[in-house]
């Protein structure tokens, strides 16, 4: 298995040969079909799957950030609070007459990219472990947020743009927040495959030595891919505000663990260098489905919370270990 | 002379610890209100044990050059077991005492497994079974409630001889027993030189696997202890989310200031515990300071930011680039 | 040869590392009571054969006796309760933890339960004394010591396991004058003690003085035993060598071009005492070799060309005009036109995951792109070119790399590279554990090279190479170049003499010129 799954990071990986954990992937996404219609017919309806799709969209906006710095053979624990300082500074900004309306989602994103820069000079330039500092950043946006809000549910509404964005409908039938995602989707297909900014991730989360020894600049990839991350985190939370039209506090903190499992269990190496975007989607729409299968179950939040857990070790024991030291 | 001089050496991050703490504590004494009184004194300490308990957890498995994100999840797991399990006579609470410190030392081991055996990455299996020990948290608490024996709770947060707080009484005792004995030990020390070295420890026949366990077993118990001492102050048990993250988060802040290595191998329990209680201490000097309670969440997390960045210095004295990319 | 059974004893000992025999069919004796010297150049076998001899890794034929006994060992710790410990070149000791630990860390001294400190702080004190390293504190943390006191401590560690047998693999290598007189001592000492000691070193001077008696290596082989004092350093060295010529190489031109202005010039190079005041020039066309033994500071010279080191003094001087190479992005840019094909291909040459055509293009995509996107026609019609150019050997572009064979996968680096088009190339060793035939092809490869213009530094290990290969040779000693061989100066013997630091004398022939530094 491991020789057909290590050829998967070439230049067009999507259609070739897919990767087994894809395909697991995508074989339980229809096992959980199946297993939700034994409970309700209304499961395999178009308007029950496009609904499922468009909650999965503000995940998948998230993810696509967490699945670029995981590539990278890093992490990103700074999500709760980028994704709320997203929601919460789009809305502020919203505040602010005609102009603040057009800026909001900008200014939103902007600060995500600004808190991920932070993390991403850490990690690239100080050579600090990804996980404390985006820690450290977290607990510092969450700091900042707090002093914003007066720790208090902010007030501020979403601007229509916003709204629009998160629920509204271009093309009949197919909400907004879907083609956002089909949007960043496309995007960070291309940039995996098809740009130097992409073959780069690939090469630094592979052999960070041998991406520099090439002359690459790899901490300036470093750096750019955490930026990148915290603006997709902070976007999906302006997305999450406009869709409950508010923001709200601790509104990132739901996103955290899904995102990581989604990336993972869609195939992408925890130690880096290894994953398609594919594999991120299957994710993304599993760990979905497994949410709404389990509240249609009427799961309490306590199992979803264990069964969660335990998906993600069973998975990785499955896929995601490391060498033996000898 | 020397042997002070390589006392001294071998104890700098934790007697910077020390330093830090005393200094802070004095401010903060000579700034509140009443005092030093032993009322002061004891609040402070109370507040402090319980994150140094959960910090000395961290120590343990980040002296391995780990990393346990469920800490925080640990403690509150136990918490809401003790608040369903410690009361009664004297003898149902015992056993319910043991059965607590059993189901967190259980965890802990679980830990140690998975990353053992299992050979994943400790960050990721931690977040996971983080989520697995909250959902069993929340399983057994949905809402905030249960009891706790009055007669233990009090004596275990009240004063001594009229004058010594008992819980810090209580953390000196579980370093005596636990920490000290760990350290002096077989296992601490291969916990230490795995930490350190993993390629020399194996080279020297250092028993690799039983060091890590006993780290991640023991941190499981001592984040297990943290949990019983906020059932004896809250006299009840809740499974909050934002409790557990904080906890696992300062844990990590308080390790960095007590002079742990978060690359292994360096540094002491005791240390981590100055750390805990100088960080306690840092967020307490807004009160006294009659600074806004609201300001807190941010002077921590800018704190435990720029502890992290100090690390980094070390990269000054790099001369091959090459070093920077591991 | 004593007439009763050796203490230990290995016969018809292999070792094969893919297509390569590291060891075929060694044997080896050893005595109880004596010095035993392996000698042999790079390559010739001797760390193989004490790694296996030590439980480092098991060899592929043959039987090893201990005492007459028939015995096998599958980890460092089962040979060490045998009695055989070894003291490696790279360092076994854990750097947080104090001397005392570390001496005591397979078997520390345990009371109710717990590492009782006193006594082994008393063990630490008594290997210590032993090592004569009496003025190194049991309490300070090895991280703390240079390298020369971590050294004593390695050998304290060892001494602290008492052994029946002691390997020393180059132990002296980071000592001083006057630890190596101590340790040799302590060295005579344990031989009066009965120890049966092996010791592997390039001093000459240190083998004369210390050995009983002597093996040397070739090729895998043990190829002579004798008496130490019988054998002339020459005859040593013609032993080492042997006569067998197994390489072809391609003709070297009459003469350099010396008009030529050099591409590169290096003045008064240094870095962090691993490379110390080194100067020379290359033109287009040369091939410079660099020898001596491994560790002297080539690797070094080639990272600070490259850019990779900091605090690097001395000037760098391109086409005429001094520059400042501060990173391989700029190393590999228009200006300089450097490219480096590094020391360990799986860890810094290849992304071994990844697949053939994205490490072939990895270093030239700034070429192949256009605004970052890549232009995958260009791209493939590059990637086929190197291919059919180095001719090499895979099932497809799309497959890792990983898979590939070693000598493939150094194409492949080389591949990654040329695509550049590099005016200045610096090689680390790229002939290292890969075929025969491959390396004869990259031997015509640096010539054509050369050929066209290119200015070529080319370190390797084996001294064959830099005789077939090279126009110059300048053969580095402790970080500084101690001499420069010329053309038909470049003989085996002398790169061997000079490698070792022998005075110049009888040279059997070698017209080798003395360079003193920073001419």
């Amino acid at each position: 298995m491991s020789s057909d799954h290590l050829s998967q990071t070439s230049r067009v990986p999507m259609f070739r040969r897919i990767d087994p954990a894809v395909l697991i992937a995508f074989g339980c996404i229809v096992a959980l079909l199946l297993v939700g219609s034994l409970y309700s017919s209304s499961f395999l309806s178009p308007e029950y799957l496009l609904q499922q799709l468009k909650v999965a969209s503000f995940l998948g906006v998230i993810a696509t950030g967490m699945m670029m710095v995981i590539l990278l053979g890093h992490i990103d624990l700074s999500v709760p609070w980028v994704v709320a300082v997203g929601g919460m500074m789009s809305t502020a900004m919203a505040a602010y007459g005609p102009l603040g309306e057009a800026l909001a989602i900008p200014f939103g994103v902007l600060c995500g990219v600004i808190l991920g820069l932070v993390s991403g000079i850490g990690v690239a330039y100080l050579r600090i472990p990804s996980m404390i500092i985006t820690l450290a950043v977290n607990a510092v946006a969450q700091g900042l947020m707090v002093v914003h809000t007066g720790g208090f549910s902010p007030q501020d509404a979403a601007s229509g743009a916003m709204r629009y964005l998160a629920t509204g409908f271009i093309i009949p039938g197919v909400p907004n927040a879907v083609l956002v995602w089909g949007v960043v989707g496309a995007v960070a297909v291309f940039v995996l495959t098809r740009t130097t900014f992409g073959r780069s991730i690939y090469g630094i989360g592979n052999q960070e030595r041998a991406a520099y020894l090439s002359g690459i600049d790899a901490r300036r990839a470093v750096m750019l891919v955490f930026a990148t991350a915290g603006g997709l985190s902070a976007f999906g939370g302006v997305l999450l505000a406009g869709y409950a039209s508010k923001a709200a506090q601790a509104m990132g903190d739901p996103y955290l663990l899904p995102a990581i499992a989604a990336v993972v269990l869609g195939g992408t190496s925890i130690l880096g260098g290894r994953g398609t975007y594919l594999g991120t989607v299957a994710g993304v729409i599993l760990i979905t489905l497994l949410q709404s299968i389990l509240s249609v179950m009427q799961m309490p939040e306590a199992g979803r919370q264990i069964i969660y857990g335990a998906v993600i070790v069973a998975m990785l024991l499955l896929y995601g270990r490391e060498k033996l030291l000898r | 002379m020397t042997e002070w001089r390589y006392l001294v050496n071998d104890n700098r991050g934790t007697l910077l610890a020390i330093a830090i703490f005393v200094v802070m504590f004095t401010i903060y004494v000579s700034n509140h209100p009443a005092g030093l009184t032993s009322n002061v004194v004891t609040t402070a300490s109370n507040k402090g044990v319980l994150l140094a308990f959960v910090a000395m957890a961290q120590t343990l498995v980040v002296l391995t050059a780990g990393i346990d994100l469920s800490v925080g999840m640990i403690f509150v797991l136990t918490n809401c077991l003790a608040s369903g399990l410690v009361f009664g006579t004297a003898l149902e609470t015992t056993i319910g005492v043991v059965a607590v410190l059993g189901a967190g030392l259980g965890c802990g081991a679980l830990n140690g497994l998975i990353v053992i055996y299992g050979r994943l990455q400790p960050i990721v299996t931690t977040i996971a079974t983080g989520a697995v020990f909250y959902g069993i948290a929340l399983a057994l608490r949905p809402v905030p409630g249960g009891e706790v024996n009055p007669v233990l709770a009090d004596a275990l947060t009240g004063k001594l001889f009229g004058f010594f707080p008992a819980s810090l009484a209580t953390l000196i005792l579980v370093v005596l027993v636990v920490w000290i004995p760990f350290r002096r030990s077989v296992l601490g020390r291969a916990a230490y030189a795995v930490g350190s070295s993993d390629q020399a420890a194996y080279m020297s026949g250092v028993p690799i696997k039983a060091g890590k366990f006993a780290a991640y077993a023991l941190g499981g118990l001592l984040a297990s202890i943290g949990g019983l001492f906020l059932t004896f102050f809250t006299y009840s048990g809740e499974a909050s989310a934002a409790n557990g993250n904080t906890y696992t988060l300062f844990a990590i802040a308080a390790v960095v200031l007590g002079g742990v290595s978060l690359y292994g191998g360096v540094g002491s329990a005791i240390g981590a515990i100055f750390g805990a209680l100088a960080f306690r201490t840092i967020g307490d000097l807004l009160f006294v300071f009659d600074l806004e309670p609201l300001w807190q969440p941010l002077f921590q997390g800018v704190v435990l930011f720029a502890a992290v960045c100090l690390g980094s210095l070390r990269l000054i004295q790099v001369r091959n680039r090459l070093e920077y990319f591991r | 040869m004593a007439p009763s059974e050796p203490l230990f004893r290995m016969e018809g000992i292999s070792k094969r590392y893919g297509g390569v025999h590291a060891l075929e069919k060694a044997e080896l004796a050893v005595e109880a009571g004596r010095i035993h010297a392996l000698l042999g150049e790079n390559g010739a076998g001797k760390s193989t054969l004490i790694k296996v001899m030590s439980g480092v890794v098991a060899p592929d034929e043959g039987r090893m006796t201990l005492d007459g006994r028939e015995i096998a060992f599958d980890s460092p710790a089962a040979a060490n309760r045998a009695g055989i410990v070894c003291i490696f070149q790279e360092l076994s000791l854990i750097p947080d933890l104090s001397v005392a630990d570390n001496i005591a860390i397979s078997n520390p001294p345990t009371r109710f339960g717990l590492i009782d400190r006193r006594r082994q702080r008393r063990i630490a004190e008594d290997a210590l004394a032993r090592a004569g390293a009496e003025d190194i504190h049991p309490r300070a943390l090895v991280k703390d010591l240079p390298l020369s006191r971590r050294q004593m401590v390695e050998i304290a560690k060892a001494l602290a396991r008492d052994p029946r047998i002691l390997i020393l693999d180059e132990a002296t290598s980071a000592l001083t004058q006057a630890d190596v007189t101590r340790i040799f001592d302590v060295l005579k000492r344990l031989r009066a003690d009965g120890l049966a000691l092996l010791y592997i070193s390039h001093r000459m001077h240190e083998i004369t003085e210390l050995a009983d008696d002597c093996t040397v290596f070739r090729n895998g082989r043990n190829v002579a035993t004798y008496l130490a004092g019988t054998k002339t350093d020459n005859e040593v060295v013609e032993m080492m060598i042997g006569r067998e010529y197994s390489h072809i190489f391609p003709a070297k031109p009459e003469t350099a071009d010396m008009r030529k202005p050099p591409v590169l010039e290096v003045r008064n190079l240094s870095w962090n005492d691993r490379v110390k005041d080194i100067s020379f020039a290359v033109r287009p066309g040369e091939v410079v070799g660099l020898g001596g033994l491994d560790g002297q500071g080539q690797r070094e010279l080639l990272l600070a060309l490259f850019g990779v080191l900091r605090g690097v003094t001395g000037d760098l001087i391109i086409d005429g005009k001094p520059t400042t190479i501060s990173s391989p992005r700029f190393a590999k840019s228009e200006r300089v036109g450097m490219a480096l094909i590094p020391e360990d291909r799986k860890t810094e040459g290849l992304m071994l995951p990844m697949s053939v055509r994205d490490n072939l293009s990895f270093a030239t995509l700034d070429r192949l792109s256009r605004g970052g996107i890549i232009d995958t026609a260009a791209e493939h019609a590059k990637i086929e070119e190197m291919i059919r150019l180095l001719a090499i050997r895979t099932a497809g572009t799309g497959i890792p790399v990983g898979a590939l064979s070693g000598g493939n996968q150094q194409k492949v680096v080389i591949a990654k590279w040329l695509m550049r088009g590099p005016r200045i190339i610096l090689l680390n060793d790229p002939t290292r554990g890969i075929d025969v035939g491959t390396k004869q092809e990259i031997y015509q490869l640096l010539r054509r090279l050369a050929d066209a213009g290119d200015a070529i530094i080319f370190y390797s290990t084996d001294y064959d190479e830099l005789i077939g290969c090279c126009d110059r040779v300048l053969v580095l000693y402790d970080g500084a170049v101690k001499r420069e061989l010329i053309g038909d100066g470049i003989t085996e013997h002398a790169l061997v003499a000079s490698a070792l630091n022998i005075d110049e004398g009888n040279g059997g022939g070698a017209m080798a010129a003395t360079v003193a530094a920073g001419t």
